[in-house]
């Protein structure tokens, strides 16, 4: 086909699909008006009218619906950024075990890649969560690690900067109160996620060293390198530009895997999301911001790991 | 030696070419897919013809609350909410086994009604302003009346839900429960903070494991978890503060006056019904009693069924298939029950209950 005809076909495409999403938006809103459903987001400012477990933004019940989702996604960033990071270490550490000398470290980390990237992620997070609040002593006879540091079924309490200075935890009430808390769902969600992820970056990373040419150790070995200088100076820079995409896809995984919080209890941003959409019958609402805040979120990451691919080539070209 | 970056992204899985040749068919064929996507649904005409012509009902249930609706061993529905939609379907279609269930998330279940994916919700579900003004909703009247309370293990040595300050408290999400729970920490000047799963069993395990100081739910659920999944009942008190009012009820969507009239009657008359003594068994034999009410109720008297669009004997046969009011509560929730659930405010009005049918005359 000419040139000029197919920019006529892509246009024509276009128009018919920006009327098709018109017509669709049209449609809802019609037949949602015509039964009698209230739609729209002025609800995001009404009071949302239920609490959060825990928030690293002061929350209460008679502030905004906003608020609460703006707690919800700081909730979800909250356990996918440390998790992130300790998958990759993890994953690190277990892909360079598969790769190694030593028999039993091989046999260790193959252990742990298969036992855990063959089971469902949702039933990791509720084995660890059920292992951590069956295990944990209850909330009023809280573990004492250390001065102000203490572990029971309703989490870790830290020391925590508030203030009036440092705060330190002590026990109150029905468990520990004061200082900063790491909820049982918390850590067993940032356990779960980073360790479920963590078994397929190693995997990942072990598969871009031993899809390298042979030729490459050997001619590195050849001049007069130690296996060790071998593996960093040489297999490793090449290995990772292989690797980065599939990792960039994995973290991007842990993020939107994060959303499976609500089956044990951390009120991430899909929790809030439903406990919102329950509240105030806006389902088409409370789906659309979350699905765009995850496309939003999902595309910055990728757009990021789109420059860090395109940086490690540069580097490539000497 | 550089490598054009695009290299790297024409991975994919189909050839380039195939993504710059462009098909008109493809695109007649996407236009028609998407003009099935907003058609509107089926709802259009009356639901009790849509009915008929279906031969059966579609009633949304629960995924599974004991004594409401659950579905047994054999796969069977049980409960008061299911018996509600057996009765209609008797009315209507002339069989209690002519209903299709459609179990429903508490998520799911205002989108179902909504767009006519089901034709009654019959789910535990709590009226109130919002929903009945706000969801495009009506609500067919009450056929249990619940209120939230609070379980708890007794070595906290805790005898009522004002001291319950600082406490965890864990509660299944999608519910009116956690607004109340928000509510009653407000009012009290309490702090509860909520851990909320979005199942079920999962609640309920975190909390026998410890991890919550109370559990919030309905009352009618409360003392089934104590005696049916505590690990020693024993152990636990169901605490006497009622938090909330959730009068519970089936909703149609509106714009069907029609079939609202048939919901709501029919409820009534499973009420009616055990007002006016007539339950399964005596149904036939009632038809000979003097009793005028007793009469018109059945059929033999002055035809009710015409002014709804139905037949004369439409009430006797609900009660012929499911029992009256009292019987449906007994089987489900009652005394013949595992839940063994007092009638409390669920008894007729003449004994000290709130039910109270509008006469069918």
């Amino acid at each position: 086909m000419k040139r000029p005809a197919r920019l006529a076909w892509q246009a024509l495409l276009l128009v018919a699909l920006l009327a098709l999403g018109g017509l669709l938006v049209a449609t809802t809103a019609g037949h949602l008006q015509e039964r009698g459903i209230r739609s729209g987001f002025d609800f995001l400012l009404e009071p949302a009218g239920f609490a959060l477990g825990e928030s690293p933004l002061s929350f209460e019940a008679g502030d905004s619906t906003l608020r609460a989702f703006a707690a919800g996604l700081l909730n979800t960033l909250r356990v996918a950024l440390p998790g992130a990071l300790l998958a990759i270490v993890i994953g690190v550490v277990v892909g360079f075990g598969r790769l190694g000398e030593n028999p039993l470290v091989r046999a260790l980390a193959g252990v742990f890649v298969n036992g855990v990237r063959n089971v469902p992620l949702l039933l990791h997070l509720l084995a660890w969560y059920f292992i951590l609040t069956d295990l944990l002593p209850a909330a009023d006879a809280a573990l004492r690690l250390a001065p102000g540091v203490f572990l029971s079924k309703s989490g870790l309490a830290l020391p925590w900067w508030s203030e009036a200075g440092w705060e330190l935890p002590e026990p109150a009430g029905f468990g520990i109160d004061g200082g900063a808390r790491l909820t049982p769902e918390y850590l067993a969600l940032l356990i779960g996620l980073s360790t479920y992820s963590a078994a397929y970056i190693a995997e990942t990373l072990r598969g871009a060293v031993e899809a390298l040419p042979p030729g490459q150790r050997l001619s590195a070995l050849a001049l007069g390198m130690t296996p060790r200088q071998a593996f960093v100076l040489v297999l490793l820079p090449q290995a990772w530009r292989a690797a980065l995409p599939p990792v960039t896809s994995q973290l991007l995984n842990l993020f939107k895997n994060a959303s499976l919080a609500v089956a044990i209890g951390y009120p991430d941003l899909v929790s809030v999301a439903g406990t919102s959409l329950n509240q105030t019958g806006r389902a088409i609402e409370c789906l659309l911001i979350v699905i765009g805040v995850y496309l939003l979120l999902s595309l910055l990451a990728a757009a990021l790991s789109h420059r860090l691919e395109r940086r490690s080539l540069r580097g490539m070209a000497r | 030696m550089r490598p054009k970056p695009d290299k790297l992204s024409g991975f994919g899985l189909c050839p380039a070419s195939a993504m710059t040749r462009f098909r008109p068919g493809r695109l007649a064929g996407a236009l028609a897919f998407t003009a099935l996507l907003v058609t509107p649904p089926a709802f259009a005409g009356k639901t009790l013809d849509a009915i008929k012509a279906k031969g059966q009902i579609t009633c949304g249930v629960s995924t599974g609350v004991i004594g409401f609706s659950a579905a047994d061993s054999q796969g069977q529905w049980k409960g008061l909410d299911v018996d509600l939609c057996r009765a209609l379907a008797a009315t209507v279609l002339g069989s209690p086994d002519k209903v299709r269930w459609v179990p429903l998330s508490s998520q799911q279940r205002f989108t179902a009604i909504q767009s006519g994916e089901v034709d009654v919700l019959s789910r535990n579900t709590t009226w109130s302003l919002t929903r009945d003004a706000a969801l495009g909703l009506h609500f067919a009247g009450v056929s249990y009346y619940d209120g939230q309370g609070f379980l708890v293990p007794k070595k906290l040595k805790v005898t009522s839900a004002k001291q319950l300050k600082n406490a965890e408290v864990c509660v299944q999400s999608g519910t009116t429960t956690e607004k109340n729970l928000a509510d009653y920490a407000r009012a009290q000047g309490i702090k509860l903070k909520p851990v909320v799963f979005d199942k079920f069993e999962a609640s309920l395990k975190a909390f026998f494991s410890g991890r919550c100081q109370a559990y919030t739910t309905d009352a009618s659920a409360l003392a089934f978890i104590r005696s049916k999944e505590a690990p020693v009942p024993d152990d636990y008190l169901v605490l006497p503060e009622i938090i909330s009012k959730e009068p519970l009820g089936p909703a149609v969507r509106r714009g069907d006056d029609e079939w609202f009239a048939i919901v709501k009657w029919t409820l009534n008359a499973l009420i009616e019904a055990e007002e006016l003594g007539i339950t399964q068994a005596r149904v036939d034999s009632l038809k000979s009693s003097p009793d005028p009410a007793v009469q018109r109720f059945l059929g033999v008297g002055e035809d009710l069924g015409k002014s709804l669009g139905l037949d004369r004997e439409w009430a006797a046969r609900a009660v012929k298939a499911v029992g009256n009011y009292g019987e449906i509560f007994n089987r489900n929730l009652g005394a013949d029950s595992p839940l063994k659930l007092p009638r409390g405010l669920n008894a007729q009005w003449n004994k000290g209950g709130l039910m109270y049918a509008q006469p069918l005359r």
